[in-house]
């Protein structure tokens, strides 16, 4: 390296895990300087409200930004927004510089990828057409804001959180719906049975249609989409079309330093990729996770918490304190006046525990392996969700038999862990 | 002008000037005050911008909606008589708001 020792830090990806990282370097301490780079033309936002309040009408874009640039200014941390980081060289030392796609250079000595993750796209024929959208940033939602003003209906391909948000929402504004789903079952990635059936029941009486096992031939249209038909001939009209159908972690900056990624950027419990001097967190990272059970040593997460947690952790590591992330999973969605929280990881559960009923749009289901309390889906539930996330998060349990029972604050029927034995 | 006094747990004090419609929580994020959390961007869904408003701050603050007072049986610290979510009070013009940070929110 040139005898001006460049020691900055460089966050490719400035959203909710970049952001967060630069602030915890400014928390512990760290007084070198920070550039993070991100492809988006606006100042760092945050994404939840975009398939929810944002597309019904009550917030604007303004209402997303996660710092003043006052902040970024005070705390000597350079945001460089509307560029990609097309490659990244090392050098020999640890550092490198990475290149964007306009051709600035921004040498660096350290290197975070908070790179999250991009929509998973659809091949259809009529894919390309005028009013099919998918809907990941603050422009994507813009756009799809603009179509809603003036249609009359909205199919939804792809049943999963993002689709039902903004299903739920459009459905708010008055227009028909449509949900098409693939599965037999709604958001049959994440969730039990009995909440797959509570979301079908509860959208159907709201008014939108969803069709389950549905198989989709084309997307129809002229000049712009007109609808979308199924391979049974039936054509569902359409003057917007949103595909959400998940997405796909952004790795190809990872692979191009020959960092190990399988379906995400594998990292340990302190945020290190295969070259331990690079940090990844967020979206884009795939990481050992205490609380998954079963057949799956790592998991890639999506969700806020997930990249905050990450975040810290990764920024700790850079400072050279590296320790494990272990915090209590949790994540929320809201469809209409329908609140969901999820507390824990249910991958590997054995057993459910009804409670309360869905009917009444008020019940939880928790889920258990070998007896033991991994997660709960909390459906206008908050009581029920803040007991079993912070249950989790102090290592007790709350017996299966006494999760029934509605009577019962779920608080109180919380069995707490074996006091440590000394040795 | 729009005031948000903030003081953390242990007694040190940040004050910001706040931008009317905007959360006293948005407020402290954007502008790096510490001791609020707010996970959840405001949707109540989290539970970590809790606060202990004075009673001036009480008064201008608006009704609290069943769902925050249901939130609030969950916070880290144990709510007391003046515990408010931050997500829920949006600031007026002209008024001054102070608040105290619990000592953990998650
Ligand atoms: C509509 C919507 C609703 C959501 N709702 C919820 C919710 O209710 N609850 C919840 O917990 N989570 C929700 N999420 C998920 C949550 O927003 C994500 O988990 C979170 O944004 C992940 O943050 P991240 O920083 O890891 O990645 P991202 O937010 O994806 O940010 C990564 C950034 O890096 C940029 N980037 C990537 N590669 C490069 C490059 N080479 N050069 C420059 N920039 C690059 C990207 O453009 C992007 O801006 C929602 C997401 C969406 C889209
Ligand atoms: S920010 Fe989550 S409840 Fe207030």
């Amino acid at each position: 390296m040139a005898a001006t020792a460049n020691d900055a830090t460089l966050i490719v990806g400035a959203s909710q895990a970049g952001v967060q990282l630069a602030a915890t370097l400014r928390e512990l301490g760290d007084e070198r300087p920070i550039v993070l780079v991100g492809d988006e033309p606006h100042a760092p936002y945050q994404r939840p409200p975009l398939s929810k309040a944002y597309l019904q009408g009550e917030i604007t874009s303004d209402d997303l930004i996660f710092r003043t640039a006052d902040w970024f200014a005070q705390h000597d941390v350079e945001v460089v927004t509307g560029e990609t980081i097309a490659a990244i060289e090392r050098h020999a030392d640890g550092g490198g510089e990475a290149v964007t796609e306009t051709g600035r250079r921004i040498p660096f000595a350290r290197l975070a990828l908070t790179t999250g993750a991009a929509p998973r796209r659809l091949d259809l024929p009529g894919i390309d057409l005028p009013g099919v959208h998918y809907l990941r940033t603050a422009d994507d939602a813009a756009a799809i804001a603009e179509g809603l003003e003036s249609a009359r209906s909205l199919v939804v391909i792809g049943g999963g959180f993002i689709g039902l948000e903004v299903a739920a929402s459009a459905r708010k504004r008055g227009l028909a719906v449509t949900v098409l789903e693939a599965a037999p079952r709604l958001v049959g990635r994440v969730v039990s049975e009995q909440t797959s059936a509570f979301y079908l029941d509860a959208h159907r009486r709201r008014g939108i249609d969803v069709v389950l096992d549905a198989r989709i031939a084309a997307i129809e249209g002229a000049d712009a989409v007109s609808g979308v038909r199924l391979e049974d001939g039936t054509v569902i009209l359409a003057d917007v079309v949103l595909v959400g159908i998940g997405v796909v972690p952004r790795t190809e900056l990872a692979e191009q330093l020959g960092l190990e990624v399988d379906g995400g950027i594998v990292v340990d419990a302190a945020c290190r990729t295969s070259d331990p001097s690079i940090v990844a967190a967020g979206d884009c990272a795939l990481m050992p996770n205490p609380y998954a059970r079963g057949s799956l040593p790592r998991v890639r997460l999506e969700s806020v918490h997930n990249a905050l947690e990450q975040a810290k952790v990764a920024a700790a590591t850079l400072m050279g304190d590296p320790h494990e992330y272990r915090t209590t999973p949790w994540f929320w969605s809201d469809q209409a006046d329908i609140k969901l929280q999820i507390a824990g990881l249910s991958t590997g559960y054995d057993a459910t525990v009804l409670r309360g009923d869905p009917d009444t749009e008020k019940f939880s289901v928790l889920y258990y392996r070998d007896g033991e309390l991994l997660a709960a889906d909390c459906v206008n539930q908050p009581l029920d969700f803040m007991a079993v996330r912070s249950a989790l998060g102090r290592g007790a349990t709350i017996p299966p038999e006494a999760a029934a029972d509605t009577s019962v604050p779920l608080k109180k029927s919380v069995v707490e862990p074996a006091a440590p034995t000394l040795v | 002008m729009t005031t948000v006094i903030y003081t953390a747990h242990d007694g040190t004090e940040t004050i910001v000037e706040g931008t009317p419609g905007v959360s006293i929580m948005e407020t402290a994020l954007r502008n790096g005050v510490p001791g609020i959390v707010g996970e959840c961007g405001g949707s109540m869904s989290c539970a970590t911008c809790h606060v202990f408003v004075s009673d001036e701050t009480a008064a201008i603050a608006g009704e609290m909606s069943e769902l925050e007072d249901e939130m609030l049986d969950g916070t880290a610290v144990e709510r007391e008589e003046r515990s408010r979510l931050s997500c829920q009070i949006k600031l007026i013009e002209g008024e001054t708001y102070r608040v105290t940070t619990p000592s953990e929110q998650v």
